[in-house]
């Protein structure tokens, strides 16, 4: 599905390499985690695949489904099913949440040649989405994400998600700032779109998102490397002994 | 105090393009208004009133040639059922236009109106006279004098449907002066609806009276073409417990000066002046507003939008003038621009004058480009580029198109934005 190969990036306002050389491949119907201290890289790595600018790949590549993505601009990669739930949701006055998403939808639609939908059919699918995710349809008329609590937020990034059917994942810790009830909520509506077609990727500071979303593999990151891989089992021992016994013992 | 040299034989100039209407009700009016334009002078680029927009183009003696912008497209107002007053380069147009006969209301043409005494003999240069103090407007003046038509509104009632002034530009080197009395009576409620280029070069003033509780709604959507000038004022009065809403869209138009002058001179009135524009290019926009309020617990709101590319040029100055004893008055006030690129420029001159102690008013101006982390999270999404930032542009403009009460009209302005905005990033 993604894959990652010897990427090296660096901020391109500075001088400062940021990832040195990430290997990394996620297969379909996978949950991968990603974890690390702060610094690691591990958003700047979400960040670049998705195409936000300020970044310069400076060697390696990334492809999904065997396309190069990072040529792309950030709606090509969308269309070609990539999806970023952000860390810190964007608010947008004046454009409503709704229109937003159907926007997104038919916009990705159009750009894989496909039909686009009626917005009959779009206001059923979303209304039985919303309801799952516990959002009401004040928050679908409301602005995107203004005046949304930090929960709500993040609802309202997986329901983007369940709306468009990406098939590449990267959640980018969505986990923060999430109390224990927000962060089920959040973690059932992934658990819903976990299939044998789409892959994830979910970037974490801490192990108790992966109670929820439990994964397959667990990647370790440090200074811009993945330095470890291992079961749901590695995250457990994040968990206990923090990141420095990993780090150090790789070193 | 004689003029100076340059700006009396700039304003002879223009003067001998025109001839003054001679009998009738107006007669003594268009006098009083040809003497005062006389005095003043046409207004000139050192004159602090124009510091922001050069008027040269429209006080000289011609109007400039201003190319007839062919487009198939519906009207704005198509959809809407409405009584149409047509008139092609400042002439009325029987044939277009509608009967103008309407419950409510009763309609004339200041060109047919020729007897010694009329309703509008009170108003018509009344208010546009009182509008000349604190600043003067002398293109308002001039128009008073030589204004060759327009129309005199008295609603009594509550007409059944908007009233729709519609302007059609056919000759490129037109030169029209229009000039609308509209009395409001208590009670009463209307909405005028104005669209078109309406010549290469106008002249319009609107004098309003707005009696206690009346209600005035007012939308309008200046030309596209783009070498039209335009020059326009709007002067109101407003009663107790009145309301006054203006809404004004304008896309394109390479001059374009929009002034409001409203005086809020019974207790509890609302005024609310607002306005869209989206400019590109050559492209000169000026919204003057002056706000008066004279009486008790009123509200005035003045609400701006400019979205600017390739070198256009906005401007705003507002004014809300607080006398003394206008107590409660609560003023509000924001122009903003939106800038798409680095050579299109917003010039904004916010004032308050307040010599009442309990008033509560604010204003704000901003200028900013497109928000890139709204950019981003909109294409992250997969909206292009080009669609995003019409997405981005349009909530920008929201604002200003959300004070349109009506929302079948405020429905038809978005679709004519974004149909602008879809052209350009096409």
């Amino acid at each position: 599905m993604l894959e990652i190969k010897n990427l090296h990036v660096k901020l391109e306002e500075e001088d400062k390499q940021i990832l040195k050389g990430v290997d990394l491949t996620v297969e379909a119907g996978k949950v991968h985690a990603i974890m690390g201290p702060n610094g690691s890289g591990k958003s700047t790595l979400s960040y670049v695949l998705s195409g936000r600018e300020g970044y310069e790949v400076t060697d390696g590549e990334a492809t999904l489904l065997g396309e190069d993505i990072l040529d792309m601009d950030p709606e090509e990669r969308a269309a070609a099913g990539l999806f970023l739930a952000f860390q810190y949701p964007v608010e947008i006055p004046g454009v409503g949440n709704m229109t937003f998403l159907r926007t997104a939808v038919n916009a990705q639609r159009k750009a894989r040649g496909e039909e686009e939908m009626s917005s009959t059919e779009f206001l059923k699918v979303i209304r039985e989405r919303a309801k799952e995710l516990k959002i009401d349809a004040d928050m679908l008329k409301r602005p995107v994400n203004v005046g949304f609590s930090g929960g709500e937020k993040k609802r309202n990034e997986i329901l983007q998600m369940a709306m468009l059917e990406p098939k590449m994942c990267i959640l980018d810790e969505t986990d923060s700032g999430l109390d224990v009830d927000a962060m089920k909520l959040v973690a059932d509506g992934v658990n819903a779109l976990r299939s044998e077609g789409r892959g994830f990727l979910v970037i974490t500071h801490y192990q108790r998102l992966l109670d929820h979303i439990v994964p397959d593999v667990v990647h370790i990151m440090s200074d811009g490397r993945i330095v470890k891989t291992g079961g749901p089992e590695l995250a457990l021992e994040v968990e206990k002994n923090g990141y420095t016994d990993i780090v150090e013992e790789v070193a | 105090m004689a003029l100076p040299q340059a700006k009396q034989t700039e304003t002879e100039a223009r003067l001998a393009m025109l001839d003054l209407p001679a009998g009738g009700w107006t007669e003594a009016a268009r006098r009083d208004a040809l003497a005062r334009v006389q005095a003043m002078g046409l207004p000139g680029r050192r004159d602090e009133y124009w510091k922001f927009t050069n008027p040269a183009t429209l006080t000289q003696a011609e109007a400039p040639r201003a190319a007839v912008f062919d487009t198939q497209e519906t009207q704005i107002f198509e959809a809407i059922d409405r009584l149409k007053i047509v008139f092609v380069d400042g002439v009325f147009d029987a044939e277009a236009s509608d009967d103008l006969s309407l419950e409510g209301i009763s309609i004339e043409r200041l060109a047919e109106s020729k007897a010694d005494i009329h309703w509008a003999k009170d108003l018509y240069g009344t208010l546009e006279t009182n509008g000349q103090t604190p600043v003067q407007r002398p293109l308002a003046a001039l128009n008073t004098a030589f204004a060759t038509d327009g129309i005199l509104l008295h609603v009594t009632g509550t007409p059944s449907k908007p009233i729709n002034l519609m302007y059609y530009h056919e000759d490129e080197s037109s030169d029209a002066i229009l000039h609308h009395v509209i009395k409001v009576d208590p009670g009463a409620e209307v909405t005028i609806l104005e669209n078109g280029p309406a010549a290469a070069r106008f002249n319009e003033v609107m004098e309003v009276d707005v009696a206690d509780t009346a209600r005035f709604h007012h939308v309008r959507a200046q030309g596209r073409d783009h070498e039209r000038r335009a020059a326009t004022h709007i002067f109101a009065r407003l009663g107790t417990e009145s309301a006054f809403k203006s809404f004004t869209l304008t896309a394109n138009g390479v001059m374009t000066r929009n002034e409001c002058i409203i005086e809020l001179t019974g207790d509890d009135a609302i005024a609310h002046v607002a306005g869209a524009c989206v400019g590109d290019g050559d492209f000169h926009h000026d919204d003057t507003v002056f706000i008066t309020h004279d009486a008790v617990n009123c509200e005035s709101r003045q609400v701006f939008k400019k979205v600017l590319r390739n070198g256009a040029t906005g401007v705003f100055q507002g004014k809300i003038l607080v006398k003394a004893g206008a107590q409660k008055t609560d003023g509000y006030q924001i122009s903003q621009s939106l800038l798409l690129d680095g050579d299109s420029q917003f010039l904004a001159k916010p004032e308050l004058e307040i010599y009442a102690d309990d008033v509560a008013c604010s204003h704000g101006s901003t200028s900013g480009a497109i928000d890139e982390e709204a950019l981003f999270y909109l294409r992250s999404r997969g909206v292009p580029h080009s669609d995003a930032t019409n997405l981005l542009t349009l909530a920008f403009l929201a604002e200003a198109v959300e004070e349109i009460e009506d929302e079948t009209l405020s429905a038809q302005v978005v679709e004519k934005i974004s149909a602008w905005l879809l052209r350009r990033s096409a």
